[in-house]
């Protein structure tokens, strides 16, 4: 309120917004809009955003299954699903996560915190054996773990209204599922953790698919066969140490 | 008698679609969502159709004197109330999850595992206590500094009863596992619509008031609010696009996907933070301070820079969220350099605040809601200075995915929010229902250092838990290996989580002292009790120091 220093036209100015709502309220929507457009708009066109990278696909209906169960529970509460490229991490979990690697993320789910360790790449590091006991009971694996159990997963059947609902909606916001995959969507669902079932073309359409009884229980499938078959697929789609993978990987600035 | 009926049909016609929903939908959680909201109808058909009139039956329950008067402050009290209810929840939410982590057998499946609860903690502090704040708060200050009463009052109300619908769904909705699994912004699209409407009705009501002012100039406690209104808006409806499965059901898929979902997210939560948590918290400031301290607010020039520095700045920060991931760099050093830059405004707010200090500060000594003030801004204050440094790649580095970056949240959100708040509601609840002054003043005291020793736990044993982790993480063995495995870890940090378990329950111990302080004011006791700052008088030690032997020319 000091009336002694000289007076400055830009605070004179100021003047003209302090009485004019909507002058005032206008010029805070563009100057708070600015940074969000220079940063977040490029990334929906600039090269290593949006770069395909051999071996991704989208999900399968149980994959897909399986996360919404992993996203229903908070999973991303505790656990990451990106690793930095730093020494230890690529040790501890594998090599750092590619742009690429979550390209049908919907949404993203590369966490913020590492209560527990980070997911990125768990997939085949442990039998289904192990994943079912330890979401059963963590502590009866690990003594030293503080994760909840996950008991009920194994009790509860896989209900999923209308699968190919489900992938209808992943296809509109741009996961190329095919008609085929949205026909099949249902049957691709149950022959994926039913050995006894014919499971299709379902290996020929996702490639790398991993087709078998997850929980141990042939007869059912359960909220626990969607989630370990979420599991053991994270991370095995891209073999980051072929040749081609190194090539782009490679070219790649800003990594 | 028209109006009735046609409200009678509207509500019929909401119970109508509710239950058809309830009946037609294979999601058991979106059915209890509607059951919820065909219960909300019924009971406004009930009270219409009788003409009974719960809100009145309930408003002479917590003793609220009769309005509008001078002001439209019927909304404001019903705020203040929700304020108190929702923060002794959201942290006692906390309490438990943090004793989770120490023990987790207090992990009970399904619907009680830390997962499902976290969300219902972060939610119910941030968008149900904090906003609940901001609403009452920014009635309160534009109503005052406008020299008017609210515009459309009808709105007003339903922007908070529509506000608490949406807290309980969202609520409801994470224990019941609906999540759309964003962080901070976890409801479904049809909770997210719905606050969409509930918002738009609040910028109305709020644009409305400053346009009815009878002042030349808009306060800048109003700029403030307006600019959290405004972004809040604009982030709200970008994060939360989404393609929901059926509408008839809760799920829904991101319209974004990885990298462009996590720079949205991300832009979004940090951004939560820069203007639910900060702007709107810092008009509060501007108002509230300026008041209790009874001097002006220090330098009209400072809070001309530091509002448009502020909003400016906050926006380039998100991606220090993502630094070394699959981010582009430029991307991650544009937000670390512009989170660094953000210290200066930040800091400028925190210094404006505190010298309209000048020539009151005797008062930090025998005012306990201006202790409250001074400690809130000086938390502000280490949090602005923690946050630019947590976002520098080498330090981040080392504190992303720890504990330390939740000490760093609640040192900010227990220390400036959670302080200026309760002041805030000190200072409103004996002006609000007519008292000459609060229950008690030495309660305050008690809730001041509770609060603060909370704090001081929390963050202490989160930076130790923090730090500990990150180093154990990359140690390695002088034969080149990793020394720890992760669970090794784990098991390191569990006194930490008790220590910090102990703070929290310090600082929910703190606003239960609060509530039935507040509480005993409603009901319009005062407790007999030594005024505040009081020290002893010794008759007999009050005397003139002796002179000193041979006094001395002075040169």
């Amino acid at each position: 309120m000091s009336k002694n220093a000289p007076h400055s036209d830009v605070f004179e100015g100021h003047k003209k917004l302090e009485k004019n709502v909507t002058l005032l309220a206008a010029a805070t929507l563009l100057v708070v809009a600015i940074g969000g457009i220079v940063e977040i708009a490029p990334l929906f066109w600039i090269d290593n955003t949006i770069e395909k990278v051999e071996g991704m696909r989208p999900y399968t209906p149980l994959e897909q299954a399986g996360r919404d169960i992993y996203i229903r529970e908070g999973c991303y509460t505790c656990h990451s699903q990106m690793i930095r490229p730093f020494r230890d991490e690529v040790e501890r979990y594998g090599h750092y996560s590619l742009a690429a690697e979550s390209m049908y993320d919907h949404p993203f789910q590369w966490g913020s915190k590492r209560t527990g360790p980070d997911l990125a790449r768990v997939g085949g590091k442990y039998s289904d054996d192990w994943h079912v006991q330890h979401l059963k009971a963590p502590r009866s694996v690990v003594p030293e773990s503080i994760m909840p159990n996950y008991s009920f997963l194994a009790e509860a059947e896989l209900r999923v209204a209308d699968p190919a609902a489900n992938i209808t909606a992943l296809r509109r916001v741009g996961v190329p599922y095919s008609d085929t995959d949205i026909a099949q969507a249902s049957a691709d669902l149950m022959a994926q953790a039913n050995p006894d079932a014919d499971a299709g073309d379902l290996a020929a359409r996702y490639p790398k698919a991993q087709v078998r009884d997850f929980d141990g229980d042939p007869a059912r499938v359960t909220e626990m066969d969607a989630l370990v078959a979420y599991l053991q697929m994270l991370g095995t789609l891209v073999d980051v140490n072929s040749a081609a993978a190194q090539e782009v990987l490679t070219q790649e600035k800003g990594q | 008698m028209e109006t009735v009926v046609k409200r009678l049909g509207v509500w019929a016609l909401v119970l109508i679609a509710s239950v058809a929903a309830i009946a037609l939908t294979p999601d058991a959680g979106f059915a209890v969502h509607m059951g919820i909201v065909a219960l909300v109808a019924g009971l406004l058909i009930v009270a219409t159709a009788t003409s009974y009139d719960p809100l009145a039956r309930a408003q002479s329950i917590f003793k609220m004197p009769p309005g509008p008067s001078r002001y439209d402050d019927d909304v404001i009290r019903w705020g203040v109330i929700a304020t108190m209810f929702w923060g002794l929840a959201g942290l006692l939410a906390g309490v438990f999850i943090a004793a989770q982590l120490a023990f987790p057998q207090l992990n009970f499946e399904p619907y009680l595992n830390f997962g499902r609860v976290r969300p219902l903690h972060t939610s119910a502090v941030i968008f149900a206590f904090g906003g609940n704040a901001l609403l009452a708060t920014s009635f309160y200050v534009v109503q005052r500094t406008c020299r008017t009463t609210l515009a459309f009052p009808g709105m007003a109300r339903f922007v908070f009863w529509g506000y608490q619908l949406f807290i309980v769904l969202a609520a409801t909705g994470y224990l019941l596992g609906i999540s759309q699994g964003k962080e901070y912004a976890e409801p479904e699209w049809y909770v997210d619509l719905w606050l969409t409407v509930v918002w738009l009705c609040y910028l109305a009501v709020f644009v409305g008031t400053l346009l009815r002012r009878h002042e030349p100039h808009i306060y800048v406690a109003n700029w403030f609010y307006l600019a959290f209104i405004v972004t809040i808006a604009m982030l709200h409806v970008v994060n939360n696009l989404a393609m929901p499965v059926s509408l008839l059901g809760g799920k829904s898929y991101s319209a974004f996907a990885g990298v462009q979902d996590a720079l949205t997210q991300w832009w979004y939560g940090h951004n939560a933070v820069g203007f639910f948590l900060t702007a709107g918290f810092l008009a509060m400031m501007y108002y509230f301070v300026p008041k209790q301290a009874g001097r002006p607010v220090y330098s009209y020039r400072l809070s001309i820079i530091h509002f448009w520095s502020l909003i400016f700045l906050y926006i380039w920060a998100g991606p220090h969220h993502l630094h070394y991931t699959a981010l582009p760099d430029w991307a991650q050093t544009l937000g670390m350099v512009f989170s660094v830059m953000l210290w200066m405004p930040s800091w400028g707010g925190m210094i404006n605040g505190l010298m309209t200090l000048n020539g009151a500060w005797d008062k930090v000594r025998t005012d306990p809601i201006i202790r409250m003030m001074v400690l809130a801004l000086a938390f502000y204050g280490m949090s602005t200075f923690e946050g630019p440094m947590l976002s520098i790649k080498a330090v981040n580095s080392l504190s992303h995915y720890t504990d330390w970056t939740i000490g760093h949240v609640h040192s900010g959100a227990l220390g400036w929010n959670g302080m200026i708040t309760f002041a805030c509601v000190y200072y409103l609840v004996p002006r609000l229902w007519q008292k000459e002054r609060l229950y008690s003043l030495r309660m305050i005291n008690w809730h001041f250092w509770l609060a603060t020793l909370g704090i001081v736990f929390y963050a202490s044993s989160m930076w130790v838990a923090g730090i500990t982790q990150g180093l154990m993480w990359r140690e390695y063995g002088s034969d080149g290996y990793l020394v720890n495995s992760f669970v090794d870890t784990v098991a390191a940090l569990h006194p930490m989580y008790i220590l910090r378990a102990v703070g929290g329950l310090m600082y929910l111990s703190g606003a239960i002292i609060m509530a039935y302080n507040i509480g005993m004011t409603i009901a319009g006791k005062s407790r007999v009790e030594a005024p505040m700052g009081d020290t002893a008088h010794d008759e007999a030690a009050d005397r003139p120091l002796p002179l000193p032997a041979a006094a001395q020319p002075a040169e």
